[in-house]
This record gives C-alpha cells, structure tokens and sequence, in this order.
C-alpha cells in the first residue's frame, strides 16, 4: 500500500520548494476526478437532502405559479408512515432474503463441483455456466419473459405435459419468475468468484485429509466452505445491496403483466413513480433518502452477522 | 486484500494449464474420483444446460417468422428466416435500431473513454505522491461506495434540468466519467505496476511529472485502462434506468430502452413486435459476448479485484 517516499539525496535548500512543487503536480492529477466527483456525486446528494426537506405546492389546477415551502421532515415522516412504500420494501427485503442465499449455495455448490471436474472439463462448462452473465440484464429479463410466455414460451407446454397449468405472471407465481431469472443472471458470476477463491486453496491439505481418510463431501464442507467464506460475505452483500434497489426486472415484468406488477411494486420503482409520473421530486427524494438508510442499516447487519461467524 | 490481486499477469494464467502440466497426481489433486465424478458432470450438465438453454432458444426464435414462433417447437429450428428478420429489425420505422445501437456505442466508447483517463489520472496521482488531502480523497472514494444509485437518480435529474443536461446526450456521457470504483482499482494497479525507482529515473533526466504521466505513467497502466473501460463500457451499454429517466426523445436513446419500448407496446397494441424484439435482443447481445469473452482477462482481475475491496 505504502508509497516508498523518494530516497533523500544530498539536496540543497531550494530543492524543497521543489519537491512541494512535485507533489502538487502530483495531487493535480486528482483535479479532473475530483471536480466531476464534486458535480455530479457530492452536489446531487446535497441538493436531494434540501430537495427532501421542502414541499412543492402548485395552486389551483396546476396553473399559475408553484409554491415551494419549508416542509422539515414531514415528507420523511409521511414516507416513513407510507403503507405502498413499506409493502414494497418488505416485498424485496423478503425476496433478497430467499433469492440472495439461494444464489450463493448454488454457487458455492457449482464451484465446488467444478473445482472436483477435471481441469479441461471445469474450463469448457465455466464458460458455458458464465454466458448468462455476459447477456445484459435487460435481454435475460425479456428472454425469461418469453420463456414464461404462455404463447411463444416452451416451459408452459413443458409444465402441461404433466397436467399442471402454471401462469409465470400470477400474482403468486411472480416472485417465482423474478426470482429465477435473477439466479440464472447471478449464479456464473457467484461461481466465477468463488472458483477463484476456492483455487487459492492450497491443494496439499487436500491429500493430508484424504490421507487421513476424510471424504470428498468432507472435504468440501471442512475445508473449501470455510477458505470462501470470505468471499460468500462479499458477494451475498453485494447482491443484497443491489437487490433492495431491485428496478429493472419488476419494470420489464410490469410491461407484460400491468396488474400483477403494480407502480409502486419495489421501493425504487415507487420512487421513479413519484419524482416522473406523479411529479413530485420532494417526497421522491425523501423516499430515496430512507431506501438508502435501510440499504446502509442491511450492509451492516448482514456484514456483522457473517463476518462474527466466522470469528 | 491480497497481494495476487495487484499482478493481474499472474492471476490470469488459467489453473488448468498451471496445475495439468508435469505430474498427473497434481491434476487431480482436488478431483473427485470414481462414482462422484459421474455426479460431478451430470451437474455440471445439468446447470449448463439451464445456463445455456435459454440462450439457445433465443437464437433459434431470431430466425423463425412471426408465425412459426407461436407454432413451432421453441427450441428447434423452423423455416430459416433470420436474414429476413435482420432486414425487418434494420429499416424498421426508417432503421430507428441502427440509430439505437449507434447512440450504444457513442455513449458508451466516449464514456469509458473518458472515464479511463480521469481514473488513471486520478488512481496515478493517488498512488504514487504524496499530498495533503491525498487521505481525504480516498476517504470520499471509500465512502461513495456506499451511495446506492437509487439514491442519485432523483436528485440528479434536478441538477440536470438546472444545468441544461436533461434531455442531452451529455447526461449518459459525463456523469459516468467520475466512477469512483474506477479511481480506486486504477490506485491499486499504479501502486503495482509504476516503480517509483522509474520515476526518480526520468525525473533525474529531466521529465516533467506531467510528461512521465502521459509517456510513462499511461504506458505501464495499459491492463488497468483496459479493464476500467471495458467494465464502464459493459455497465453503459446495459444501462436502463438512467436513460429511461433522462432522455425523453427517442432518436437519443440507447438500444436497451428502445428495446424495452418495444417489448411495451408489443403487449398493448395490435401490433405484434416480438420478432422484431427477438432479433434486436439478439443482435445488441452479440457485441457484449463477444467483448466478454475475447478480454476475459481484463473483466476477470476487475471484478475479482471488486469482490475483494
């Protein structure tokens, strides 16, 4: 991490200046980031805390002017009292909590099949298993939309080969979908991660369990499960992180199923109702300010759980 | 982290070659011997299967008509009319997707571009001096982290109605220009890949710190520029909120949200897209396999390098 400082030669007095002189052209280098950084990171979160503490109220029909007042924290308060909004948070939170783990075990299971697979098989299906994850989020969606298809989709027609009539797009079978579609999107990528960590494993330990007569299951369990640990924290963080913010799937769902998926169905999908179709930014942002707190408080919690089971 | 992460050279030579080489009982080391190597591939198969099956179902629906897409058996090919469809996705509504996936393509390149050397710049300028503030820059770095985007959108679109970015093709390009993930991996790979005995070196023949940076500096960060682009390029080309919010006209948009515009009003009018929605899928998805799988080696030490921070 260190940066060895430059070796002090035999200098003179105004050679110091100079040295100032470089590490302020050094520090220069950061002026481009830091200053787009500043416009369009640090000025957007400022002005969403303003924007979340005023309302905007236009008179009569919405002609004639708009009045901005004060509002304090009542559009927190009115957000944080807001049955759509905490149905839809309770929604992900719930799916995140099933979809998230399933992911992970999957993953962990692949690559620990794969890291049991000869070497030239593992190399030949790891590319095959990480092609979902290289198809853009928005095509798998529509891809698993048109498998679900009851018209141009094979699976219904397999489901109906044993009598069972399955809709994809109930209201209860939905989650199901989304769910799904999400492992096939996630689970090359979780097993690419944990493939890797798992080839960090050194393979002399291997040969002294077996030694040992440990078998292969054993081994998986004892000793691959607890050297990925590290990486299953990160990636079940990173996935719960970004599944709290769940928008793409449940908008390109909305667009085939309007009833089952509502506007307001997940947190960021009532936000962007809010602030674009209903108009109002100020609750809109008072809204995105609590989905980030609850996305802080998760990422906190769920790093502090794992990371004491593994102390 | 560790320190395997900073060298992408080494980590990227594939295990199997590595392990399979000299003595056979190195191979199979970790292998599963007799009856469990059966389970071992009839898993594997059965997970590639799932991992590949609907891929292959959307290529074989690219080259059905609109009828036989509704009659045939979805997972076997009909009659071959995948030329036919490319022609139909290419001059629909005067060839609206081939200004889409040029808008793709300009969002995209031009932002990683940019992206790539404010990010070397920045992780180069972080890495090798020392300053005041240098601790507080890292600190905003880390701690921007941990801004979900769902935060940024909405105060961003009020910033970019102010400024006049709303509605411009500015709005995908600049605002991606700043990630600041990029600046921390571009920091990691400087503080491996610059020695600081070559910068003393060419500082002693005389070298300005800006002239070492563009002649020195960028030459020896070629693998991390390389991998922050290509990561940004993916990440805009995949984009679908962001454009959604902030481009209202249609001839701006990216591929993926003229996509989805599609597949909308496929479902709520007499019109039937969803061939046209096939072949586009499968068309603006090619771009991105191909990419994915040609530098591997670069998307797979970013996003190992990610997984560990």
């Amino acid at each position: 991490m260190s940066v060895r400082a430059p070796e002090s030669r035999p200098l003179s007095r105004p050679l110091m200046s100079w040295r100032t002189a470089q590490s302020l052209k050094g520090a220069s280098f950061t002026l481009p980031f830091l200053a787009g950084f500043t416009l369009f990171v640090i000025v957007p979160v400022l002005m969403g805390v303003r924007e979340s503490v005023y309302t905007t109220q236009s008179s009569g029909l919405g002609f004639g002017g708009q009045t901005v007042e004060f509002a304090g924290l009542r559009n927190f308060a009115t957000g944080l009292a807001d049955g759509a909004f905490w149905t839809g948070m309770f929604r992900v939170l719930l799916y995140a909590i099933v979809v998230v783990p399933l992911t992970q075990a999957l993953g962990l299971g692949l690559a620990l099949v794969l890291d049991a697979a000869r070497r030239r098989t593992a190399a030949r299906f790891r590319i095959a298993l990480l092609l979902p994850y290289m198809v853009p989020g928005i095509v798998a969606a529509m891809i698993w939309i048109y498998q679900y298809s009851p018209t141009v989709g094979p699976i219904t027609g397999f489901f109906a080969l044993f009598g069972l009539d399955v809709n994809f797009f109930a209201s209860s079978m939905v989650w199901v979908s989304m769910g799904n579609l999400a492992v096939w999107s996630a689970l090359g990528f979780t097993m690419l991660i944990l493939y890797g960590a798992l080839q960090s494993v050194p393979h002399e330990i291997f040969e002294a369990a077996r030694i040992d007569g440990a078998s292969e299951l054993r081994i998986a369990w004892s000793i691959k499960v607890p050297f990925v640990r590290g990486s299953l924290v990160l990636t079940s963080l990173l996935s719960i992180i970004g599944t709290l913010q769940l928008f793409d799937q449940p908008v390109l769902f909305r667009a085939v199923t309007p009833e089952t998926i509502t506007r307001d169905f997940t947190p960021a999908m009532m936000i962007y109702d809010q602030a674009f179709q209903v108009g109002n930014l100020n609750y809109a942002t008072a809204l995105s300010v609590i989905l980030a707190v609850v996305v802080g408080i998760a990422s906190a919690i769920i790093y502090r759980f794992m990371n004491k089971e593994e102390s | 982290m560790s320190h395997a992460t900073l060298e992408p050279a080494t980590r990227q030579a594939p295990p199997a070659r590595r392990r399979s080489r000299p003595v056979p009982e190195a191979r199979s080391a970790a292998e599963a011997r007799g009856s469990s190597r059966w389970v071992v591939l009839g898993v594997l198969v059965a997970l590639g299967l799932y991992a590949v099956g609907p891929l292959w179902w959307l290529l074989v629906a690219a080259t059905k008509n609109q009828r036989e897409l509704y009659t045939t058996n979805g997972l076997w090919f009909a009659q071959f009319d995948l030329w036919d469809n490319l022609a139909n996705l290419f001059t629909y509504q005067d060839g609206i997707f081939t200004r889409w996936l040029w808008n793709t393509v300009l969002y995209s390149g031009l932002g990683s571009l940019g992206l790539t050397l404010v990010a070397l710049a920045a992780g180069y300028g972080i890495a090798k001096y020392r300053y005041r503030g240098r601790g507080l820059t890292m600190g905003l770095i880390i701690a921007s982290f941990l801004i979900p985007g769902s935060l940024m959108i909405v105060p961003s679109f009020v910033l970019f109605v102010q400024l006049g970015l709303y509605d411009t093709i500015w709005a995908m390009i600049l605002p991606g220009m700043f990630g600041s993930f990029s600046v921390y991996l571009a920091k990691v790979y400087a503080e491996g890949a610059v020695p600081t005995e070559l910068m003393e070196a060419a500082r002693i023949d005389g070298a300005g710190e800006y002239r070492m940076f563009f002649s020195m500096g960028l030459r020896l960060l070629t693998t991390a520029g390389a991998t922050i682009f290509l990561l940004h390029f993916v990440a805009s080309w995949n984009a679908f909120m962001w454009p959604l919010v902030f481009l209202k006209g249609v001839e701006k948009w990216p591929v993926m949200l003229g996509l989805y515009s599609w597949l909308q009003r496929g479902t709520d009018s007499t019109v039937d897209l969803t061939s046209l929605v096939l072949t586009g899928s499968l068309v603006s998805t090619i771009p991105m396999v191909v990419l994915m799988i040609s530098m591997q080696r670069y998307w797979r030490s970013g996003v190992t390098l990610g997984s560990l921070k």
